[in-house]
């Protein structure tokens, strides 16, 4: 039996903008405009409006004090022809398939064992919270000491157990992993995010779980994972996007010597935004640096979107028809 | 109550302006009265919180331009403010900065030559060192006016040396395959750990030395044509790389290296961790502070046919374009450079260091007169001492640099990434400097256009 169905008129592009100028009308409207007047005015001057001028400059040789010249693409050109954008985008992506993962499993792992814990639970929270609050620059410097092969606390601890440490800071095999681990201390914002949600998932879901003689896993597979997936998904894309252009943690481990251009690390630590950066205030390239500015946006955006398609079959949003 | 505190922080707010407008209208008065014509110096580079040396020097040069004033906020030479301001239209007067850079910006015309400056401030560019003078030598104009001078020799540790039987004759570059067997006898381990460096080559920095130990520079004099894979130079790498090679391999060395306290008093020296290494002379004046008992060799690197050789880099004075202050700008970096400002700074320190019971290490700057005036005031210390300030003073005259380039940056990157692949095990001297001869040849390329 063919199901009959009544879709509602969908309003065309004009109506929807008549009736949003309509609001106008009202005082509230207004004052809403008022309220937000001061971040659109920081939106277009510090956000929008250098977009645009990098959009622009990606187009020319700008190089800050020499007469500027219109390229067209060959900028975009240039960055199909240097190995070196490619070296930055493999190091970025696989440091993002490292970090992404490791980061979501610890959280959810120190989420879980503290929406346990009912009376230090707020004090675990908050020293799971303070490495958040520690500068990235500190950060960088912290790795340099931690990491040392051979001397570092890390490989003396390593040591203890028989195991000979590698050499995190120096060899280019053990580099992102080091990084990956040293980044690690700062999953305390996730593990918050994911202790609100994990609180949220309704206790009767488990207690029907349980009377069906649903294991733990079972449980967490299939009544947790889907309860808290929109919250997954959220860090998923943010850890994704601060991954993506991670910047200041490896600037100052290995890029902090400035007679030093080109690093001490090698390829190895050559990620994008540190390749832009490179290209943009060491040599000055601007032109160059606003084209691989753009790429990135779009890699990024690629990525997002790609993501949000994906998620469609994974994440459980309450309320949904599925 | 509320009424009150709130009258009172009022008379505060209005009695804390009053004392602001007063204060801005005196301090305001002397320009606007006595000296109408009097202007400010703008420096970028050079700040008033220097050491002793900057200091005297700075209070000298100011003598030289009043009763014109001058504005140097601290904080070192930074390249993004600066192109900024340039591109503004709103240069500083006057910059301080480090050689390696002239050449660049002298390309990009945000300096200008100092043609004019030189010859209405009658400054005799013979009084400079050559390989100080090329680096700020750009298509044949002069861009900058040189200030120190660095001095790398090897120093070597005279305890290690002596436990492990090493002489002073083995010391030397000149025969590579003697210094390796050195470097091996000083060396020392536990199984995985590196516990002492026994020559540390200092790559990936110092390549450009090892190079010229090979004979060859590895830039033109013009700045132009790189010579990174010059035959020559792989061999230099080659060896350098074998000296690390043969100490435990990069990894562990230098994750030992960077356990080094290098600037206190349990310093690689002061415990023995290392029995020689390439150095600038500035650290010869943190040891003589931080451990002065310990005994240090000063030897001289040398070519492969047993001459000396000095890798020297340093600072200079240069005007950029738009400077509105260029006469003062002129005699600021002529009396910062003069030989009678170096002495008296000189003599300054002498005294102070007299005062405190330190020791005076001397100074080296790019002005040949200036240094020879300073190495008469140098007072006798101590044997070793004063062979080391003499083996300083005598590896000066074999100095050379890498000169002026366009693209001075990408250059170094080329060399100094290419140095890193070897160290990590990626490529072969000789894959890692051909790739970084392309590089460098398009990044100049890029630049002359």
């Amino acid at each position: 039996m063919a199901a009959t169905t009544t879709t509602a008129p969908v309003a065309g592009p004009l109506t929807r903008v008549r009736h949003w100028a309509s609001g106008f009308r009202h005082r509230d409207t207004w004052w809403a405009f008022a309220f937000i007047a001061p971040w659109l005015f920081g939106f277009i001057v510090f956000t929008a409006g250098p977009m645009v001028a990098s959009a622009i400059l990606s187009f020319t040789d700008y190089s800050i004090i020499q007469t500027t010249h219109d390229v067209g693409l060959a900028n975009y050109r240039s960055i199909y022809d240097d190995p070196y954008v490619l070296k930055a985008l493999r190091n970025t992506l696989l440091w993002t398939a490292m970090y992404v993962p490791s980061d979501m499993i610890l959280s959810l792992f120190l989420a879980s064992l503290l929406a346990r814990i009912d009376r230090l639970g707020s004090i675990f929270r908050t020293i799971f919270y303070l490495p958040v609050m520690t500068p990235t620059v500190a950060v960088g410097i912290t790795y340099l000491l931690l990491f040392n092969g051979s001397y570092g606390l890390v490989d003396r601890a390593l040591a203890i157990v028989g195991i000979h440490g590698p050499a995190w800071e120096t060899d280019p095999h053990w580099i992102k992993p080091g990084l990956v681990i040293m980044l690690l201390w700062s999953v305390g914002s996730n593990v918050v995010l994911y202790l609100a949600a994990l609180k949220n998932v309704p206790q009767h879901l488990y207690e029907a779980a349980s009377m069906d003689g649903a294991s733990a896993w079972r449980r967490f597979k299939d009544v947790t994972l889907p309860m808290i997936s929109p919250t997954l998904f959220f860090t998923f894309i943010i850890l994704t996007i601060y991954c993506l252009q991670v910047f200041d943690q490896v600037y100052t481990a290995f890029y902090y010597n400035p007679g030093v251009a080109g690093g001490t690390s090698g390829d190895a630590t050559l990620f994008s935004v540190i390749y832009l950066f490179q290209q943009a205030f060491v040599y000055f390239h601007m032109g160059y640096a606003s084209a691989l500015a753009w790429m990135l946006f779009g890699i990024i955006m690629l990525v997002t979107v790609v993501q949000i398609v994906f998620s469609r079959r994974f994440v459980y949003y309450e309320g949904e028809a599925r | 109550m509320s009424g009150r505190w709130k009258r009172v922080g009022v008379a505060l707010a209005l009695l804390g302006l009053l004392v602001a407008v007063v204060t801005t209208a005196a301090s305001a008065r002397p320009l606007s009265k006595g000296s109408s014509k009097a202007t400010t110096l703008n420096i970028m580079g050079f700040g008033t919180n220097g050491d002793d040396v900057a200091q005297s020097r700075f209070a000298l040069a100011k003598a030289a331009i009043a009763p014109d004033d001058v504005s140097a906020p601290n904080g070192g030479f930074n390249d993004q403010a600066f192109l900024a301001a340039v591109a503004s239209g709103s240069p500083p007067d006057l910059v301080y900065m480090d050689r390696a850079k002239v050449g660049t910006y002298a390309a990009d015309g945000a300096l200008q030559p100092l043609t004019s400056c030189i010859s209405s401030q009658h400054i005799n560019l013979k009084q400079y060192r050559p390989a100080a003078l090329s680096q700020v030598t750009y298509k044949g104009k002069v861009y900058g006016i040189p200030e120190f001078f660095d001095v790398r020799t090897i120093i070597a540790d005279y305890s290690v040396m002596q436990s492990s039987g090493v002489t002073l004759k083995q010391m030397n570059t000149a025969h590579p395959s003697t210094l390796l067997a050195a470097a091996k006898k000083m060396y020392q381990h536990n199984g995985s750990q590196v516990t002492r460096i026994g020559f540390d080559p200092k790559l990936p920095e110092f390549f450009p030395l090892w190079a010229k130990v090979y004979g060859v520079d590895i830039l033109s004099a013009d700045g132009l044509h790189p010579h990174l894979n010059d035959p020559r130079a792989i061999k230099a790498l080659t060896f350098a790389y074998s000296l690390i090679k043969a100490q435990g391999g990069y990894n562990a060395f230098l994750t030992f290296r960077n356990t080094w306290d290098f600037f206190g008093s349990d310093n690689q020296v002061a415990k023995d961790q290392v029995g020689a290494w390439p150095m600038e002379d500035w650290y010869v004046n943190v040891l003589a502070g931080s451990s002065p008992q310990v005994h240090t060799l000063l030897i001289p690197m040398r070519t492969l046919t047993g001459k000396p050789i000095n890798y020297t880099s340093g600072s200079a004075w240069a005007i950029p374009k738009g400077s509105k202050n260029f006469k003062d700008a002129c005699t600021w970096a002529r009396t910062m450079t003069a030989v009678s400002t170096w002495v008296a700074a000189a003599q300054n320190r002498i005294a102070l260091r007299k005062k405190s019971g330190g020791v005076f290490t001397g100074l080296r700057t790019a002005n040949i007169d200036a240094d020879r005036a300073i190495f008469k005031l140098q007072p006798k210390i101590n044997s070793w001492f004063d062979q080391n300030v003499k083996t300083l003073a005598g590896v000066m005259p074999y100095s050379f640099s890498i000169p002026a380039s366009p693209a001075s940056a990408e250059f170094q990157t080329a060399w100094m990434n290419a140095v890193t692949r070897v160290l990590q095990g990626q490529q072969t001297p000789k894959q890692a400097l051909d790739q970084a001869q392309t590089e460098a040849v398009k990044a100049i390329k890029a630049a002359s256009k």
